[in-house]
């Protein structure tokens, strides 16, 4: 039935080998290139369409397909297993449908690098991992793509490999991906261990945990300690509080990078992640709250930092903090299916808005070097005005921004409702962390349409030497942004709750996955809340407004009133530095954590290995040497001190022998 | 034949040794290859070790031989009795597959002495699958010990500008762990006739590990093993060696000093230091598991702030080896078999890891990171080459690496090393660290130093010097049961052994301390 599922994997691998092996020497041309990688994602793509909708109609909603055993040591039986299942086969749509199109974008895009080929073997080196990481059948799979995904985004983040703040920014994410790492592999030892010894499952597979997991006892112990340690993982990758200080860095790697890997795919790694594993998590409260919690105070920790930027990628990445937090908040209260929800919507806008950045970026760069201008391509202070000359790029962007604002009708408006209604009324929801969310929300339309305001409309900033050369981009670019805005449009309306007349299709779809953990620890809304329309409504027309009053302020300060964000920097000068510097996060953590891992490395090394450990064996060395050195004078040659020494040692014989 | 592969693997370097000293001094490039040569025969003389099943099946010695060899009336006896089994086989596959890579390595960075240099080479090879195969500990000594000249000379010969310093260093360290085993071993043996084993079985360690050592003399042998296979190992304190002889050593003994010689320390405990006393091992757990974290830690946060490749390499051999080290004292069977593994990947990543300084440092006569800086672009085979080495080196899913470490953190966590797991596990953040610093300080970046604008990819001869060692780091991350199911008998069958005699001691223990509680009590 699923015979081919390895396929869509490996898929990828072979167009990442071929360019990678063959691209420079022997293809060299960039068409071929780019159609080799897009067509290896693509083809994954139309497997997993295939797929997709034979397990529609399929009754059994649960396919393992095992490749070979990989290690197999004693009680520990891992597999190259893959699972296809309802969440799989969505996140399969989302990865190869988003990559293919960004892959298409970037053939255009990337036109004319000299890394051409190594752009295109590493891009699908990454598809290959993220589809090992969803398709993986057993944690330890999984992991192989949780850190290929890293893998991947240290190479690309780096891709750019003379500029050194390109290279930071990616050995920062890889380390700061891998404290993550460390937490998952706890979750991983702390959940194997436990069930095997306590209860003789011993077992890394999925499909076995959602299975034997609850013998771990609700709330027990071990389970929450692993959990969180699961969580400390899904803070790496998805880039929350605390460890979320690489994803801003990360904008350093080609903008097409930044949609497919840290937009639409591999940050919400995390939240697959939890998915996967929802009945643990859900066996424990403490780290659902803690999770909602996390992803509450990140969604709005990240949006006031995106208040203060100019560099438009860095809003967008503070956005996609932002967002992933509400995706967090989303698996904290239990709602699984919306957190997912909100994924899909997620990579469909957020994709389409990093596009268009890429496409303002290409035309801005391209006229700028025309110019001979070294103005920074990415400042939004330097664009302005330019929806006239960028059409396409305009609508699609402005679309997605209103999707991300959460306007009614647009595919963000369901998923994020969705959340802030399970927020709220959720068995493990809470009023505050729905209050947060909707905080954020209006922050999101402020800043949002600050950066929509900023680049598009206004006067036209660039200098005057630049300003006629700025093009709309060529179709190959344009046809993904076409697409990702159609998407950001109407990717909602497969998730359109009951009180709006909707059927909820996504709901239905990913029953089996969710359904049983969320009966089984009684997660859902309030029975209280139920059937109360009335408050659903009324928590709706909040969102709505505070996502409205956004826009208004922002429609206010930077197009009715220009002048009035200088004034309000001038009149704030302290406050502004702090969210302009990111509240100094970062320095903060380089004096609390690198600053002292570098000297405590330096004491081991020149304290302790030189002064100490070798300064004992040298000494040792030395004593000896004095020692003999002092013996050596015994040594004359000389006989008649030989005489005397024996006649000596002759008299004290016999000293001792009469004596005694 | 097959009687006496495990002889004709050992001695043939011998012979090819003998050989190379008729060769005609100047004729450099002869002797390298009648070495090469002699190294690739030695391999394939090994190789039938690798396709056999037997090991899958059994935890016995195979390839078995037995002579005896020197006795003096009824008071010494010393035999020839060597073996293999699953855990020495892939230390000696391992072993006879790095020769021939080492030996190539040499074609262009050994110009002095050559002929002397591939002699030594040969007796070396000699005496570390001498000491593998070793079932007798006084043969195992004297195997011990032969290894020990060579590399002496290979560092105060051919070394860098320290070479004296590190040569003595390296040999006054060893010597001193090696005099304390051999007082421990003659002391055993001494034990063993006491205890009525005849005479005649000599120092073999079959036997001597079913003697009933009483706890308190173990304690004493113990240690005396203990510390002369850490200094070898090396571990935490008795490390300090190995930064200078790895630094000062030319880049085929860095390699071999790395892949090979250091297991010589790890494998001394799996098949001496523990089966011979299983109670003392079983005491010192927590101190040794202690040592291993700390030397995790410590020798990656030092590795870290490293100025010198080779250097920093040598400092991250300490930490790895403090994993491998972890692993073997989980004493179950992940942790083993994950040492065990992590054994080969750390022969396999390390010796590659020299093998690739040693490029650096022929091209440019330096390996001060500072004096490097984006010679990516310059050198992109290299590059690759080096991304997947420091790869398989941080342990990415995928490389060898990632396998053995995930089964000997998983083992420690299943054992009583619990926490000790956790703090190790840090390590895995550190490594990448400090094995991505180094790569971006040296690899990418803005070519500035004038110095590397004409530096040449690599030759094919490096390439294929390079390419089995890439094989093994996907073979091994991919289907390490190739390696593992072969192994794994045989350290079931430790495991049971040292548990069972662990559990006895533990029982008597209880049963006299209930003993004087009632003796108290009355």
């Amino acid at each position: 039935m699923y015979d081919y599922l390895w396929l869509i994997p490996i898929m990828p691998l072979i167009g990442c080998i071929i360019n990678g092996l063959l691209g420079k020497k022997f293809i060299k041309n960039e068409k071929v290139i780019g159609v080799i990688a897009t067509g290896a994602v693509f083809m994954s793509f139309l497997l997993s369409v295939k797929y997709f909708f034979q397990l529609l109609g399929d009754p059994v909603k649960t396919h393992e397909q095992v490749v070979m055993s990989w290690i197999s040591v004693g009680n520990l039986q891992i597999d190259w297993g893959f699972l296809f299942d309802p969440l799989s086969a969505l996140m399969l749509l989302v990865v190869t449908g988003v990559g293919s199109l960004i892959h298409l974008y970037s053939i255009g895009y990337m036109h004319g690098d000299p890394g051409y080929y190594r752009f295109f073997s590493y891009m699908n080196l990454f598809v290959f991992a993220m589809l090992m990481l969803v398709t993986g059948n057993n944690a330890l799979v999984m992991f192989i793509g949780w850190e290929g995904v890293g893998l991947c985004s240290y190479l690309l983040i780096g891709f750019y490999i003379d500029k050194k703040s390109a290279g930071d920014a990616a050995k920062k994410a890889f380390v700061v991906n891998r404290i993550g790492d460390f937490g998952f592999l706890l979750g991983l030892f702390l959940v194997f261990w436990t069930l095997g010894s306590e209860h003789g499952v011993w077992t890394l597979n999925f499909v076995e945990l959602a299975e034997h997991g609850h013998l771990l006892g609700f709330g027990g112990t071990a389970v929450t300690i692993a959990t969180l340690c699961f969580f400390l993982g899904a803070t790496g990758k998805s880039a929350q509080i605390p460890l979320y200080t690489w994803l801003p860095d990360a904008m350093e790697g080609p903008t097409p990078v930044s949609a497919l890997i840290h937009a639409a795919t591999m940050v919400t790694a995390g939240v697959y992640m939890i998915g996967r594993m929802n009945v643990l998590f859900a066996m424990s409260p403490t780290t659902m709250m803690t999770v909602a919690i996390i992803g509450a105070l990140t969604a709005i920790f990240a949006a006031s930092i995106g208040f203060a930027q100019n560099d438009i990628k860095r809003v967008l990445a503070y956005s996609t903090v932002s967002q992933l937090g509400y995706m967090f908040i989303a698996m904290g209260v239990g709602a699984f299916t919306a957190g997912i929800f909100h994924l899909m919507t997620h990579a469909f806008f957020k994709a389409c808005l990093f596009l268009c950045s890429g496409s303002v970026i290409h035309a801005m760069h391209h006229a700028l070097h025309h110019a001979h201008l070294d103005d920074d391509a990415q400042d939004m202070r330097n664009m302005g005005g330019l929806r006239k000359k960028m059409p396409i790029t305009f609508i699609t962007f402005a679309i997605s921004c209103v999707a991300i604002a959460g306007v009614p009708g647009l595919s963000a408006f369901f998923s994020k409702d969705e959340i802030l209604w399970w927020a709220f009324g959720s068995t493990r929801g809470s009023w505050y962390v729905w209050a947060i969310g909707a905080i954020a929300a209006g922050m999101t339309a402020f800043y949002m349409f600050r950066c929509l305001y900023m680049t598009f409309f206004g006067k036209q900033k660039t200098n005057a030497k630049a300003k006629d050369h700025i093009h709309e981009s060529p179709l190959s670019m344009t046809i993904p942004l076409m697409v990702l805005g159609f998407l950001a449009l109407v990717g909602g309306y497969i998730g359109i709750p009951a009180v709006l007349g909707g059927a909820n299709h996504i709901h239905h779809f990913l029953e089996p996955v969710f359904g049983h953990a969320q009966e089984a620890y009684h997660i859902g809304i309030k029975e209280t809340l139920h059937h109360s329309h009335a408050l659903e409504y009324g928590l709706m027309a909040v969102s709505i407004g505070v996502g409205f009053f956004g826009i208004l302020v922002a429609t206010f300060m930077y197009m009715m009133n220009p002048d009035l964000p200088g004034k309000f920097t001038k009149a704030f000068p302290k406050f502004h530095r702090a969210v302009f510097n990111k509240w100094y996060v970062d320095e903060i953590y380089d004096a609390l954590v690198v600053n002292p891992t570098k000297s405590f490395g330096t004491f081991c090394w020149k304290g302790f290995d030189v002064k100490v450990i070798d300064g004992i064996v040298n000494g040792l060395a030395k004593l000896i040497g004095l020692i003999s050195a002092g013996l050596r004078h015994t040594q004359t040659g000389l006989f008649h001190n030989y005489a005397l020494a024996m006649v000596f040692g002759m008299v004290v014989m016999v000293a001792i022998f009469v004596l005694r | 034949m097959s009687n006496n592969l495990l002889s004709l693997m050992t001695f043939f370097p011998l012979v090819g040794m003998l050989v190379v000293l008729f060769l005609p001094r100047e004729s450099d490039r002869l002797i390298k290859s009648v070495t090469l040569v002699v190294t690739i025969i030695t391999f394939f003389i090994s190789l039938p070790l690798a396709f056999d099943d037997v090991f899958r099946t059994s935890a016995a010695m195979q390839y078995t031989e037995f002579a005896s060899w020197i006795s003096i009336g009824e008071y010494f006896q010393m035999n020839y009795n060597v073996g293999v089994d699953g855990i020495s086989l892939w230390l000696v596959l391992l072993t006879t597959f790095i020769m021939p890579i080492a030996i190539l390595s040499t074609w262009n960075a050994i110009d002095k002495h050559s002929k002397a240099f591939m002699a030594l080479a040969l007796l070396l090879e000699t005496g570390m699958l001498g000491a593998f195969i070793s079932l007798d500990l006084f043969l195992f000594y004297i195997f011990w010990e032969l290894m020990l000249i060579p590399m002496y000379f290979m560092i105060g010969i051919w070394g860098g500008k320290n070479r004296i310093y590190a040569s003595v260093k390296f040999f006054l360290f060893t010597a001193l762990g090696s005099l304390l085993m051999l007082v421990a071993i003659i002391y055993v043996y001494y034990y063993s006739v006491q205890a009525g084993v005849p005479f005649e079985n000599g120092f073999s360690i079959a036997h001597f590990a079913s003697l009933d050592i009483p706890a308190n003399l173990q304690t004493w042998l113990f240690l005396a093993f203990a510390l002369s296979f850490a200094i070898k190992v090396p571990m935490f304190p008795v490390h300090t060696w190995l930064p200078d002889a790895h630094t000062e050593a030319p880049t085929a003994g860095s390699v071999i000093l790395a892949a090979i010689l250091l297991k010589m320390g790890t494998y001394g405990y799996v098949r001496f230091a523990i089966p011979l006393f299983p109670e003392a091992a079983h005491t010192f757990t927590p101190f040794i598991a202690t040592l291993c974290v700390i030397g995790i830690i410590y020798g990656a946060v030092v590795a870290m702030m490293q100025d010198d490749v080779k250097r920093l390499v040598a400092y991250s051999s300490v930490s790895h080896l403090g994993f491998v080290m972890l692993g073997v004292f989980a004493m179950n069977l992940q942790g083993l078999s994950g040492g065990m593994l992590q054994m080969i990947n750390h022969g396999i990543s390390t010796g590659a890891l020299f093998l690739i300084v040693g490029f650096l440092y022929e091209r440019r006569h330096t390996r001060l990171i500072a004096e490097f800086g984006g010679i990516a672009k310059k050198m992109p085979v290299f590059a690759t080459i080096f991304l997947i080495m420091t790869l398989s080196s941080v342990g990415l899913p995928g490389t060898n690496g990632f396998v053995g470490e995930f089964l000997i953190l998983l083992g420690a966590f299943e054992s009583e090393l619990r926490w000790y797991a956790v703090f190790a596990t840090t390590g895995v953040i550190l490594a990448a660290v400090y094995m991505l610093w180094m790569f971006q300080r040296v690899m990418v970046g803005k070519l500035k130093n004038p110095a590397n604008e004409n530096l040449k990819d690599l030759s094919a001869r490096e390439v294929v010097v390079m390419l089995p060692l890439i094989l093994f780091v996907f073979w091994i991350g991919i289907y390490p049961n190739t390696f593992l199911e072969k192994m794994n008998p045989s350290l079931e069958n430790l495991i049971d052994q040292v548990k069972s005699k662990q559990q006895v001691a533990m029982m008597i223990e209880d049963v006299e301390q209930s003993a004087v509680k009632v003796a108290v009590i009355e």
